[in-house]
């Protein structure tokens, strides 16, 4: 599914992730820790194709060269961030943002584009297991939402777009319980065979609910241990702390 | 989200850019008292309309080309224009079969077919070509109920009395320099009456197309709706490439008697120049309405052509509890230059008006939006509310409000809201990464912008609107 190797990414010069390497297959779970300025969310903006970085490496996603493509192209062969800070989108309702979404990644594998009645009935669907209001769909992109809606919106979208590759950076932070639940729900339901996630996050609660093949601690720009579940939990014992013996 | 890959992608060229060869009549450049003899002359006019044309004229050389507003642009000679141009007179035409087959095919290129247009969008199309009105529809069903749907060369000669008594009626011969200008040289437009309590069966449409080099386009518009009628008009327009700058401007009036609505929508994307501000339309327009008591008068334009836009579309509520509304989008790009807004002048007890503008620009564009609200002596209770909003697109392009307020009766209430806001590559970052393109992704963000404005336009012109601004976003996002 991805395959990263040694890669290094700047922004202005200043390195920020230090030869990265991570090997993602279909069907697995990884959860990615680590503290804050650990460069979780840089390693975010670059797989989803954010500009303003230098970056060098490998990276296969499907086996083509991640980082030559665009950021929609990206999405069109099934990439997908749910990201931490949602934008808002004045005067573009959530449907229209949702079906145009849809039909431009469907258009884009040569399959039929959904009509605006299975659209709805869809989106109706998914909104129900979201907990997510009907009106919710009608008001404009994260215009307005609160922290929690605009991560239930970002799940919406993921469930629509049962994308292959997940990435879902700290989706949890903010979330009461009821809301965590709500967004594992939603990851587990997807959860497949051909179907990856990375869940970053800084803290095990989360992973108690979606249960990763793998984790991962991402600290100072390296990946410095990975292990199992297991390892979340003995870091929310110890604390980031314990890996300060190791090297920067 | 490179700002050049924005740029590559929305730098799409201006599809209307071409020109129709149909010989045409046309009268050699300047402006002398002769020059309006002939125009009335060749239109067959009746003398007291040669008369009135006379005196604008005579009132004209005495005015100035207004300076205050936020354009720049070439002085015009007003001596190297022609006044008059028509394609080669052919004989009255009863049906469309018979009217020139290239003028069809140019508006089949536009993306207009009359014939369909007929059938599925159920319009009426007054089709204006140059300054000659060349083929008019469904007239037989407009007749049904009364209501006059023609060039105004014609209803000149049908109804005299009519264009007698409301010509200049709303904007004086003498009003500004332009609407002086066209009252002196116009060569004709369109003429609507509703008749009393009748509510027009169909929307009606004007297209208007320049397909003549240096030839100004001056229109005349006059609309009555008589007490208790409603109406809804709705005009688009295109135009083709060309060097030189033309000139445009046209003059609408709208008179709404008592009881009666008028809605005016207007789609104008006449060619804007070149990447580098060659070419360009300038069109200075003077459009305006009277609403006598209870009447209402609602202006609403999409605004994305010309090199100069200079364009005030107005109402006078006179009337007690009369209303005015103004919806506007201007989107500038390029090197275009926007100066538009409305006023609304509060006269009547209990008079209302609305203006919503929102205005977008990108390259090096300047968009202003400049609008009057003026609440006289008599307006009491009288209410407005105003919202601007401006977006921006680029780092060069400028966006300008100028709201004016006169206040003179303390019962009334003014109120004025304004934003600017500039489009993030945030924004763009978000759609692509849910797999919507750059382009896509632009014209979603600035017609969700332009959401208010376009629900008031009617169904048919809608979709267009949309297609325009979609088109006209050239190199944005700076």
């Amino acid at each position: 599914m991805l395959d990263i190797k040694n890669l290094k990414v700047s922004v202005e010069e200043k390195e920020i992730i230090h030869g990265l390497n991570l090997n993602i297959k279909p069907g697995e779970v990884h959860a990615i820790m680590g503290p804050n300025g650990s460069g979780k969310s840089t390693l975010t903006n670059v797989l989803s194709g954010k500009e303003g970085y230098t970056i060098s490496g490998d990276a296969k996603f499907l086996g083509e060269n991640l980082l030559e493509l665009a950021p929609e192209e990206r999405a069109r062969k099934g990439l997908f961030t749910a990201f931490q800070y949602p934008v808002e989108l004045p005067g573009v309702s959530n449907v229209s943002f949702l079906k145009a979404s849809m039909n431009s990644v469907l258009q884009a594998n040569n399959k039929d584009l959904i009509d605006a009645a299975d659209f709805l009935h869809l989106v109706k669907l998914k909104a129900k297991k979201l907990q997510i209001s009907e009106d919710f769909l009608y008001r404009n992109v994260n215009e307005g939402f609160s922290g929690g809606e605009k991560k239930r919106n970002e799940m919406l979208q993921m469930l629509m777009l049962e994308p292959k590759l997940n990435v879902l950076d700290e989706t949890d932070s903010g979330l009461d319980i009821d809301a965590l639940k709500i967004v594992a729900n939603s990851v587990n339901s997807l959860r497949s065979n051909e179907r990856s996630f990375i869940i970053i996050t800084h803290y095990q609660r989360l992973l108690d609910y979606i249960k990763p093949d793998f984790v991962h601690v991402l600290y100072y720009g390296k990946i410095v241990k990975s292990g199992t579940y297991e390892l979340a939990l003995e870091l929310e014992e110890k604390g980031y702390e314990w890996l300060s013996n190791y090297d920067k | 989200m490179a700002n050049e890959q924005v740029k590559q992608i929305l730098d799409k060229k201006y599809e209307h850019g071409f020109v129709t060869d149909i010989e045409s009549d046309t009268l050699a450049p300047g402006l002398t008292e002769d020059t309006i003899r002939t125009i009335s002359q060749k239109k067959e006019e009746p003398e007291f309309l040669l008369q009135w044309r006379l005196k604008a004229f005579a009132a004209w050389k005495k005015l100035k080309e207004p300076n205050w507003s936020s354009v720049d642009y070439q002085k015009i000679d007003y001596q190297s224009i022609s006044y008059f141009s028509a394609p080669k007179a052919k004989k009255k035409l009863n049906s469309l079969d018979e009217v020139d087959p290239k003028l069809l095919d140019t508006y089949k290129r536009l993306g207009i077919p009359i014939h369909e247009q007929k059938m599925l969008a159920n319009v009426a199309v007054d089709a204006v070509f140059d300054s000659v009105s060349v083929a008019t529809t469904f007239k037989a069903k407009l007749k049904e109920h009364g209501v006059i749907f023609m060039p105004f060369s014609e209803a000149v000669k049908e109804y005299p009395d009519l264009i007698k008594q409301y010509l200049g009626s709303v904007v004086p011969a003498s009003d500004n320099f332009f609407a002086c200008l066209n009252s002196a040289v116009f060569t004709d437009g369109s003429f609507v009456y509703i008749p009393k309590g009748v509510k027009c069966p169909l929307e009606l449409s004007t297209y208007f197309r320049i397909n003549e080099a240096n030839t100004g386009q001056f229109e005349r518009t006059l609309i009555i709706a008589d007490e208790g009628s409603q109406v809804s008009y709705l005009e688009g327009c295109t135009a083709p490439m060309r060097d030189e700058n033309q000139l445009h401007a046209a003059v609408v009036e709208l008179v709404a008697l008592k009881n009666a609505k008028i809605k005016y929508s207007t789609v104008q994307n006449w060619y804007p120049g070149d990447e580098n501000g060659k070419g360009g339309i300038y069109n200075f327009v003077t459009k305006r309405g009277i609403c006598h008591d209870k009447a209402s008068i609602s202006w609403t334009q999409i605004e994305t052509g010309s090199a100069v836009t200079w364009k005030y579309p107005s109402v006078i509520l006179k009337g007690d509890d009369s209303k005015g509304e103004f919806y506007s989008v201007a989107l500038t790009n390029n090197k275009q230059q926007a100066d538009t807004g409305t006023k609304m002048i509060h006269l009547g007890k209990n008079t209302k008006s609305t203006i919503i503008s929102k205005g977008i620009s990108a390259g090096t564009s300047k968009n202003s939006y400049r609008g009057l609200v003026k609440m006289g002596v008599g307006a009491k209770n009288a209410k407005n509310y105003t919202q601007c909003d401006s977006l921006i697109l680029s780092k060069y392009s400028k966006a300008h409000t100028y709201p004016y307020i006169e206040q003179n009766n303390h019962t009334a209430i003014v109120e004025h809201e304004a934003t600017t806001s500039k489009l993030s590559e945030e924004q763009l970052f978000y759609c692509q990464q849910r797999g919507i393109d750059a382009e896509t992704a632009v014209s979603m963000l600035v017609n969700g912008f332009c959401k208010e404005v376009l629900k008031e336009l009617p169904m048919e012109f809608a979709v267009e609107a949309q297609k325009l601004l979609q088109i006209s976003l050239e190199g944005t996002v700076g």
